[in-house]
Order: structure tokens, then C-alpha cells, then sequence
């Protein structure tokens, strides 16, 4: 998930390559060289934390009082190939119950899908503001601020709040369900990127650019859809994918202070308690939350190939 | 017989942080129907924004100035220039036919008429082979010329450029000069044309108008003489008619006569 935290306030623009080799062999083997190197850095890690297990003192590496490194016991560290072991095996002792990487799957699917409505929202707001942004200066000035203000808020101070008043939204029978809840308080962590990316995307045009359109006595509409939107989008990709990012770790953290209980958050917690009995089982739902962030930056980055003709950098 | 352009006692000062800068003061120009004009000057003597006061992209501070009979900014609106940059400024996501279909989006003419008019100029321009190809696969010329096709595509009656060759290479310059000669007797358009090279001033041009800085104003007006009808091409170049004119605008570039042979022999 890291690998989407970039400023958000100063997004390098990305071109696409210029050349365009007519070699296939060649772009096959470079995409087989990324999974490779994909596939090492994963057993990398595996490496390093059994290295580390194999090698370390039991009680961890302490500087004076404090504890640098974590304690190697399996309860602190458990062996690679008793959590993917672990993920085979029922959630609990009980005769029926389903195998563990089933319910991290399930739970994984139902936060995924809280985070995308959440993104979508956010999105759209981000999106909504910036346009408002550069249309009207005043508003600009007056509402960037707060926009800024607004990411200081402690997501889990106005969780439970969100909640509580959710619970009381009625509207003709039909009820604030729990998980709007969580996708709003998503929504509210994801717009942010996208209304500052946006924004210095929507800003971007060379003067050339709207001077010849200001020539051609185009409306501010034409201006927006023929140039500025699709000049933004290399602006645009890194904030979506940063949307993309918080929304997931918002709906996460949202789902556990507000109380939600299908989704992977819940899991989180309760595994963690259960720690102490079965220390690999807690580490279950982690891989869960790194394949949501995965996901969610695959589908960004798939986003970013569909529109790669406006990554085309201009050459002069 | 109208006038193209028409410029009376035009002024225009900049307010900058270190006070009043003076563009231009008290310009006098008309340009004719079909009528090629060059304006020429060293840098800050506003010629750019002799044109950019005539596109309406500025407003003068005193004077009055008339596109077609009309206020510039009326003439803007309805699409009686067309305008070419130094920069080409295509669309670096738009293929070289839908940065020339721009202007024709713009203003919602009907797909059919649309992709006619862009195959038109594209074989005006003679880049029929590269419509689907991106800016980028372009070369610098070649993008200039995507640009003056965009700026023909609504087939203006007056074209301003601005430096349009003065980022190119000297042989696609040249070549550049005479394409663009071509078409402007093609089509038709007046030409209001700001560069500050001498002998592309000259080729070009049935009058250069030579200005000096500081305050901007015109210092002469020299007419070529060359005729519309008369090819631009290398034979030109090399006519002592030719060299002569370049002579006498150099000569009211620099407001002394220059009389060195080793100068003229370029």
C-alpha cells in the first residue's frame, strides 16, 4: 500500500515513453522481468524475516530499555509457512466451520467493495471542487483552506459521530445502512488527493493553450472538457491512486471505530486478540489488507493505461 | 475597398511591480484585404503585442483598433482570424487530424463537413500521410505546420502568427517561408506576421513594418515591391531586388545606412 504515498501536493507528472518499439519479444520479456523481480522481492522479505527468526536473539534487539527489533518467539514471529499454512485451516475448532483464508477472502470482499464506493464518492467530490476551484478564484481561496483543515480531523474522533448520526437518517423507510457509514468516512479521506491533484491538473495547461482557445471564443466548458481534463491526467493518476490508497486504509480504520462487523477491520482486532492462542491466525487478515491495497492500486494503475495517450509528454 | 486591419493611435502600457512599462505609443497601420504585413523589431519593441492587441488577447490602453470594421473582440467571436504561435501548441493527446479538427469541434460543425475540411488541409499542408499520427512522432516543422493548418481550418480572412518558424531550423525555415507564401496566396488571407528576421521579413512580405523599443512605435514602413504573383522561391532569394530590400530594412532596423558588401553577400 506504501507504494502509493507520494505528496500529494506535488505530483511529477508522468510521460509516457516516447519510443515505441515495434519489439514485442522485447516488451514480453520486460514484463517478464517484472514479475520476476516482483516474485524476488516477495521472497526477499520471507527471507529476511526467517533469516532474522533463525538468527536472532529470543528476546529481540534492545537498545538500553527500549526494544528495537521484535522478539524472534513464534508467538512474536511466527514461521512464513505456518501463516500460509495457518490460511488453510478452519477459522476455529468448530466441526463446520469455513477455512480461514475463506473468511479473510469474504470480509476482504465486502471492505473492498465499502472502499470503491467510498473512492467513487471521494472522487467525484475531489473532483466537483476542483472544477469549482478553478472556475471561481474566490473559491479558491476560501475553500482550499479548509479542504487542508478538513485531512487534520482524527479520522477516529468523527467516526463514531458519523455513525451516530447515520443511525438516525430515516428517509421514507429506508434506513442509513452501517456500511454508509464507513464508505462515507472512505469518501471523506480519498477526496482530499483528488480535489489538490485535480485542481494543479485543471491549472496545468500551457497559456499557450488557452490563449488559442480563448481565440477561438470557446465557452469555459469547451476549455474544460477539450483541455483541461485531459491535461490533468497526469496529474490526475498519482491522486486517484493516493485516493485509492487512503480510501482502503480509511474504510479499515473506519470499520473498526465505528463498529462495523463484516468487514476486514473486525478481523483485524479480534485475530489480534486472539494472538496469545493462535499467533499465526492474526496475521491472516494483514495479508487480506495488503491484497485490498494491491487491488485497489492494480485497478488505478489499469486506469492509467486506458488513458496513457494524455500521458503523452508534448516533444517540441 | 474595407480595410483588414485598421490601427489608429494605438497605445498600450503594462503596469509591472517596477512601475508602468510602455509596450507601444501612438501606432498608426491599416492592413489591406489579402495584404501580407510583417512586423519586425528587436525584442520589446512590441510587435507581439501589435498582433495580440489585433486577436483581441489584449486590450489597448488608448487608440482605437478595427478588425474587418469591427471591435477585435467581435471579430474574435466570430472567427475572422486564425492564429499560429511560435510554439506549435498542438494537443499532445489529439492526432495531427483532430488538433486541426479543434477550432471545427469548437465551433460544432457537423462530423461529416469536419473530416472533409481536416483531410482538405491536411493535403494543404501536406501531412495527409500523418493524420493519425501524435505530435510527438512529429518533427518541429512538421508540427508548425499541423499549426498553421488549424489556424486555416475555418478559413479565415486574416492570419496572425507570431514567430511561427522562429523555433526552426534554417532549411525548414526556408522551406517553411515558401509554403506558407503558397498559401496565403491559396487562400487568400491577409497575413499579419511578427518575426524579427530580416530576410524572412522581406521574403515574405508585401510590406514590413520596422519598429523600435522603448517606447514601441513604428519607425518605417517599407514596401517589397515583390508581387503576390511572383514565386518564392530560391531565385528569389538569390535576386538582387532581393537583397536590396533586405538592405533597406536592415537599414531602418539599426536607423543608419549600412553600406558594408561583405554584410549584403548573405
Amino acid at each position: 500500500m506504501s507504494a502509493a504515498l507520494v505528496d500529494p501536493t506535488n505530483p511529477v507528472p508522468e510521460t509516457a515513453p516516447v519510443a515505441r518499439s515495434g519489439h514485442r519479444g522485447g516488451l514480453w520479456l520486460a514484463r517478464a522481468r517484472a514479475v520476476g523481480l516482483g516474485l524476488l522481492g516477495l521472497l526477499a522479505v520471507a527471507g529476511l524475516w526467517e533469516a532474522y527468526k533463525a538468527l536472532g536473539p529470543e528476546d529481540g534487539v534492545l537498545v538500553g530499555e527500549n526494544r528495537v527489533l521484535p522478539r524472534t518467539t513464534d508467538l512474536a514471529m511466527p514461521h512464513v509457512w505456518d501463516m500460509v499454512q495457518r490460511l488453510g485451516e478452519p477459522v476455529t475448532s468448530l466441526g463446520d466451520a469455513e477455512p480461514l483464508w475463506r473468511v479473510v477472502l469474504d470480509a476482504s470482499v465486502v471492505s473492498l467493495g465499502i472502499a470503491t464506493v467510498g473512492w467513487l464518492v471521494g472522487t467525484t467530490v475531489g473532483l466537483l471542487l476542483a472544477v469549482l476551484m478553478q472556475r471561481v478564484r474566490i473559491a479558491e481561496w476560501g475553500l482550499l483552506p479548509w479542504i487542508v483543515l478538513s485531512q487534520t480531523v482524527p479520522l477516529i474522533a468523527f467516526a463514531p459521530v458519523v455513525r451516530s448520526w447515520g443511525s438516525r437518517i430515516e428517509i421514507a423507510g429506508w434506513e442509513w445502512p452501517p456500511w454508509l457509514s464507513v464508505a462515507l468516512i472512505a469518501s471523506y479521506l480519498a477526496f482530499f488527493p483528488v480535489a489538490v491533484g485535480a485542481l494543479k491538473g485543471l491549472q496545468s495547461p500551457d497559456r499557450i493553450h488557452t490563449e488559442l482557445l480563448r481565440s477561438y471564443a470557446a465557452s469555459a466548458t469547451d476549455t474544460l472538457r477539450k483541455v483541461r481534463i485531459p491535461a490533468s491526467v497526469p496529474y490526475l493518476l498519482p491522486a486517484l491512486r493516493l485516493g485509492a490508497a487512503s480510501a482502503v486504509i480509511g474504510g479499515v480504520v473506519a470499520e473498526v471505530s465505528t463498529g462495523y462487523l463484516d468487514g476486514i477491520g473486525r478481523l483485524l482486532v479480534s485475530y489480534a486478540g486472539q494472538a496469545s492462542g493462535d499467533p499465526a491466525k492474526a496475521w491472516a487478515p494483514i495479508f487480506g489488507a495488503i491484497g485490498l491495497g494491491l487491488v485497489a492500486a492494480g485497478f488505478v494503475a489499469l486506469l492509467g493505461v486506458l488513458m496513457r495517450n494524455y500521458r503523452r509528454g508534448e516533444a517540441v | 475597398m474595407q480595410e483588414t486591419v485598421r490601427i489608429v493611435g494605438v497605445s498600450k502600457t503594462f503596469a509591472t511591480r517596477s512601475g508602468e512599462v510602455h509596450a507601444l505609443a501612438d501606432v498608426d497601420l491599416t492592413v489591406g484585404e489579402g495584404e501580407f504585413v510583417s512586423l519586425i523589431g528587436p525584442s520589446g519593441c512590441g510587435k507581439s503585442t501589435l498582433m495580440r492587441l489585433v486577436a483581441d488577447l489584449e486590450q489597448p490602453s488608448a487608440g482605437t483598433v478595427e478588425v474587418f470594421g469591427k471591435t477585435p473582440r467581435q471579430a474574435r467571436n466570430d472567427q475572422d482570424y486564425g492564429i499560429a504561435f511560435q510554439q506549435a501548441g498542438l494537443l499532445p493527446w489529439r492526432t495531427v487530424a483532430a488538433n486541426i479538427a479543434l477550432p471545427l469541434e469548437i465551433h460544432r460543425v457537423g462530423r461529416a463537413e469536419r473530416k472533409q475540411r481536416v483531410a482538405e488541409l491536411a493535403e494543404l499542408v501536406g501531412l495527409s500521410d500523418f493524420a493519425d499520427h501524435h505530435p510527438d512522432q512529429l518533427s518541429g516543422g512538421m508540427q508548425q505546420r499541423v499549426a498553421i493548418a488549424r489556424a486555416l481550418a475555418e478559413r479565415p480572412r486574416l492570419l496572425l502568427m507570431d514567430e511561427p518558424f522562429g523555433a526552426l531550423d534554417e532549411m525548414t525555415r526556408e522551406r517553411m517561408q515558401s509554403e506558407l507564401a503558397r498559401i496565403a496566396v491559396e487562400t487568400g488571407a491577409a497575413v499579419v506576421f511578427v518575426t524579427h528576421s530580416i530576410p524572412e521579413a522581406v521574403f515574405l512580405s508585401d510590406r514590413v513594418v520596422v519598429m523600435s523599443p522603448r517606447p514601441g512605435r513604428i519607425t518605417t514602413v517599407i514596401t517589397t515591391g515583390i508581387g503576390r504573383d511572383v514565386a518564392r522561391d530560391e531565385a528569389l532569394r538569390e535576386s538582387p531586388a532581393f537583397f536590396e530590400k533586405v538592405t533597406e530594412v536592415r537599414e531602418g532596423l539599426h536607423g543608419v545606412p549600412v553600406r558594408s558588401p561583405a554584410l549584403e553577400g548573405r
